[in-house]
């Protein structure tokens, strides 16, 4: 027996004596994961929130979340006897005269924006490929969960170092809870501790910043992981992939070797963008006062949509009976974010109630081959992406030469009529790859190659698939719409006639598809050829 | 032929292709030399983080295309640190990759339904229990524990009530009132009609009392932006013009909108703009809002001269400033 056995059956027997864990840890350490690039997408969010636990740790040594104010005397010359709250000081403290707390701050700063970017992208994973189907629902809305709480822990950590910038930032915030009927001004004097800006803001969403708020995260995350864990990954369909199956590598060693290596590679871009791309260069911002701002204003990407959205509402206000009402604060800040959070939490549950779909599923959806569900991401994406581009109308102003107003004009049709038009054209194009892939089943891949028959003629030689890949592109079930119940003997609608109508059509649109190719259709058209 | 339709088959985990590692020696030999080589690249980006901490000057600024003047420590450490990281796992990737087995394996999964069995006896446990604890029966108890309950969330909310004072009409209140001079921020100088030409634009405050500190809050709320234009271009009321002097128009700065400062002044339009969600403002016309989000003109402050010949507020605001709140009394 080599040395390096001996140790290993040394350790193994250490643990069981004390825990009698031995056939557990035997069954975890082989499971079996799948291999796709696209599951490490949310690889990408659990990497970059350890390193945000780590940077966000380095910076807590120096930060003072003060806002005393103090004469700045530190080795940043254009700002020295300004007076300043202790937060921004001690923020420029670590940018100026830590060795390393630039690069922290840096380290720090993108590895949130990597954070938010990878939990948006890794959701539209989930969602496209409806990973998110029973026994799965839970585990969606644990992720719409951290989404969520990831948009205001992020809002927050930029708002700490209490620069011009995100003290603008904050003071839009008091806006909005400012905005809210009849408790509105109650909520932001507890808040703020009276007027904004106070002096108790910074220090009470520090402790939510560094403790609150990741100890919840903390605790969704290992929920989200022991639930993928305990479910077993989601795998793409391919052959020898079942709904009953898992097909991928064993944790041990592959993907403990691949998933720790891929931690240090994140880690390692993150801190490369930290040393060499400048972010939130706080120095040049100066400290807040409510008396002043800078142009260009603008919030973190993630909070971007929300900021489009506050810009381009219509400038409605209810003044009555002594009251006051900002709809053009409300609409946009509070009501069409809680419609859209809402909406994207219950998606599984109204998917399967239209479909009438009950069953476990772990073979993921090729997105083409549920047109309906990709049609209404692509729509919602669009509706973000033209929100999104709005709340950056001015930089997009000045850099294209455009006209804000020409800008917000487009932008505010735009956000009812380009989603539309964006469901229209993914289903036709679903449909559309749908239908390629029955020819390509059918008729074979084009290879390019012309061969001239005795005859004289010129044919393109079709290159037959491999029976994988004819699998792969007709594996997928083709469920047919559920019919309404017709009316009752007495020919009136009951209520759950209306209901079940209202679930017909729903799923009729859901279920439109190209007739998936069969063998039998491969046959008959190879017939037709002798 | 029959009128049966069959699907394609599924052909099952295609055969296992041996990558030239498994079988070649030397291939396998030169995969591990690879995977050596990244870790000790990784161990150099390491000792090289550890150099730049103790050897660099972090005063020292050099130039760099692209990134421009960069502080020259912090992007050795950054790069250092980047290496170090990157390498252990690019080896590790690299490692799993070429060496260890790349059989993928296949593992069963079971539906997560238990057998109809034990859901029966589940759910007649859970009743059975419940039962026991006589919820069904004690409705007197159920009641009151509903109370109990529904009640307790109320005190850590009563608890809270100390975090801030109430607002009482501390959001329609400004230091401004009649009489109080307008001065320069920064510099607290009082400011006569002759400091400004037409077209300039400043910053001013109220003057406070002696011995008053100026806080954030103040200056949040007192805030006011002094324009000057020619008089024949003001398009206002018989009332708002007797607001002005000679040309002199005051706003609040604080915007009618989200509060942030409205800070932008284009001189050609007579513009003001709140660089937060654009809102745009015609100075000329009493702040009407012509663009944006905002609902309401910025309020307008009421101009006069004291006997001194500076610039005096012929009285408050006469509506709150800033944005909107539920208690606030005014179109």
């Amino acid at each position: 027996m080599k040395k390096s056995e001996r140790v290993a059956g040394n350790v193994a027997s250490y643990i069981d004596d004390r825990t009698g864990a031995a056939g557990w840890a035997k069954k975890n350490l082989t499971k079996v994961f799948p291999d796709h690039w696209s599951f490490m997408l949310g690889e990408i969010a659990l990497y970059s929130f350890i390193i945000l636990l780590l940077s966000g740790t380095f910076l807590t040594f120096w930060f003072d979340p003060s806002q005393q104010e103090v004469i700045y005397n530190g080795t940043y010359a254009p700002l020295s006897h300004v007076s300043m709250s202790a937060s921004y000081a001690s923020t420029l403290h670590i940018s100026f005269d830590v060795r390393g707390g630039l690069l922290m701050r840096q380290i720090h700063h993108w590895a949130a924006l990597i954070f938010m970017a990878a939990i948006v992208v890794h959701l539209l994973r989930v969602f496209f490929t409806g990973a998110f189907r029973k026994p799965r629902e839970a585990n969606w809305l644990i992720g719409i969960g951290l989404l969520t709480l990831g948009i205001v822990e992020g809002f927050l950590g930029y708002s700490l170092p209490d620069d011009l910038l995100s003290g603008t930032g904050i003071r839009i915030a008091e806006a909005i809870i400012q905005a809210i009927p009849v408790v509105g001004s109650y909520l932001s004097f507890f808040a703020f501790g009276g007027a904004f800006p106070g002096h108790v803001f910074i220090p009470r969403i520090y402790i939510v910043h560094v403790l609150l708020l990741p100890g919840i995260f903390l605790a969704l995350i290992t929920v989200h992981l022991m639930l993928v864990w305990y479910q077993k990954h989601t795998q793409y369909p391919g052959p020898g992939r079942k709904e009953t199956n898992v097909v991928g590598y064993p944790l041990m060693p592959v993907y403990m070797a691949k998933a720790g290596g891929f931690f240090f590679i994140v880690f390692g871009v993150t801190a490369f963008l930290g040393a060499v791309a400048s972010i939130n260069p706080i120095w040049l911002y100066g400290p807040y006062t409510p008396g002043q701002i800078s142009a260009g204003s603008q919030p973190d990407w993630y909070m971007g949509w929300l900021d489009g959205l506050v810009r381009m509402a219509p400038p409605l206000e209810t003044h009555a009976f002594g009251h006051t009402i900002s709809w053009n604060i409300l609409i946009p800040g509070l009501i069409i974010p809680g419609i859209l959070f809402t909406g994207m939490a219950l998606y599984p549950f109204i998917e399967s109630w239209m479909s009438r779909d009950n069953r476990e599923h772990h073979l993921l959806d090729r997105p083409r081959n549920v047109p309906n569900r990709t049609a209404l991401g692509a729509m919602s994406l669009s509706f973000m992406i033209i929100s999104l581009a709005n709340g950056g109308n001015d930089i997009i102003a000045t850099h294209f030469h455009l006209t804000i107003n020409g800008i917000m004009w487009f932008t505010r049709f735009g956000l009812f009529i380009v989603p539309p038009i964006v469901f229209i054209i993914t289903k036709r194009i679903c449909l559309s790859l749908q239908r390629a892939d029955r020819e390509i089943v059918l008729h074979g891949r084009e290879t390019g190659r012309l061969v001239m028959t005795p005859e004289g003629e010129f044919l393109e030689v079709h290159e037959e698939l491999t029976p994988e890949k004819k699998w792969t592109l007709t594996q997928h079930e083709q469920p047919a719409a559920l019919t309404a119940p017709s009316e009752d003997a007495n020919g009136t609608r009951s209520k759950a006639g209306i209901k079940g109508k209202v679930r017909a059509r729903m799923s009729e649109a859901h279920v439109e598809q190209i007739t998936s190719p069969t063998a039998t259709e491969a046959h008959e058209l190879e017939g037709g050829h002798h | 032929m029959s009128n049966e339709v069959t699907r394609f088959q599924d052909p099952g985990l295609p055969e296992h292709a041996h990558r030239k590692s498994d079988h070649d020696a030397i291939a396998a030999n030169r995969a591990e030399r690879q995977v050596a080589i990244l870790f000790l690249l990784s161990a150099v980006g390491t000792i090289g983080t550890i150099a730049s901490y103790i050897l660099i000057d972090s005063k020292k600024f050099i130039y760099l295309p692209i990134l421009g003047d960069t502080n020259a420590q912090q992007l050795a450490l950054g790069t250092g640190l980047a290496a170090s990281l990157f390498f252990i796992g690019i080896a590790a990737v690299h490692w799993a990759k070429t060496l260890m087995p790349d059989q993928e394996v296949i593992a069963e999964r079971h539906e997560f339904r238990s057998s109809d069995e034990d859901r029966a006896d589940f759910v007649t446990t859970v009743k059975e229990r419940a039962g026991a604890a006589g919820l069904g029966r004690r409705s007197l108890i159920k009641r009151t524990m509903g109370v109990a309950l529904g009640l307790i969330g109320l005190s850590p909310l009563v608890l809270l009530r100390d975090l801030g004072p109430l607002p009482k009409n501390d959001l329609s209140t400004t230091d401004w009132s009649a009489g109080v001079r307008l001065v320069t921020d920064p510099g607290d100088r009082p400011i006569k009609p002759s400091d400004l030409e037409v077209g300039a634009v400043a910053q001013v405050l109220p003057a406070l009392p002696q011995g008053t500190e100026r806080t954030l809050e103040n200056i949040g709320k007192d805030a006011v932006l002094l324009i000057r234009i020619r008089p024949e271009e003001f398009n206002l009321d018989a009332e708002r013009l007797s607001w002005t002097h000679d040309g002199i128009i005051a706003f609040s700065k604080i915007c009618s909108h989200m509060g942030c400062a409205v800070a932008l002044y284009e001189q050609q339009t007579k513009h003001l703009l709140c660089p937060c969600h654009q809102s745009t403002f015609d100075v000329t016309r009493a702040a009407k809002v012509i663009f944006g989000p905002a609902a309401r003109p910025l309020p307008q402050l009421a101009l006069t001269l004291d006997s001194e010949g500076y610039l005096v507020a012929k009285q408050g605001f006469t509506e709150p400033i800033g944005p909107s709140f539920w208690e606030r009394n005014s179109a």
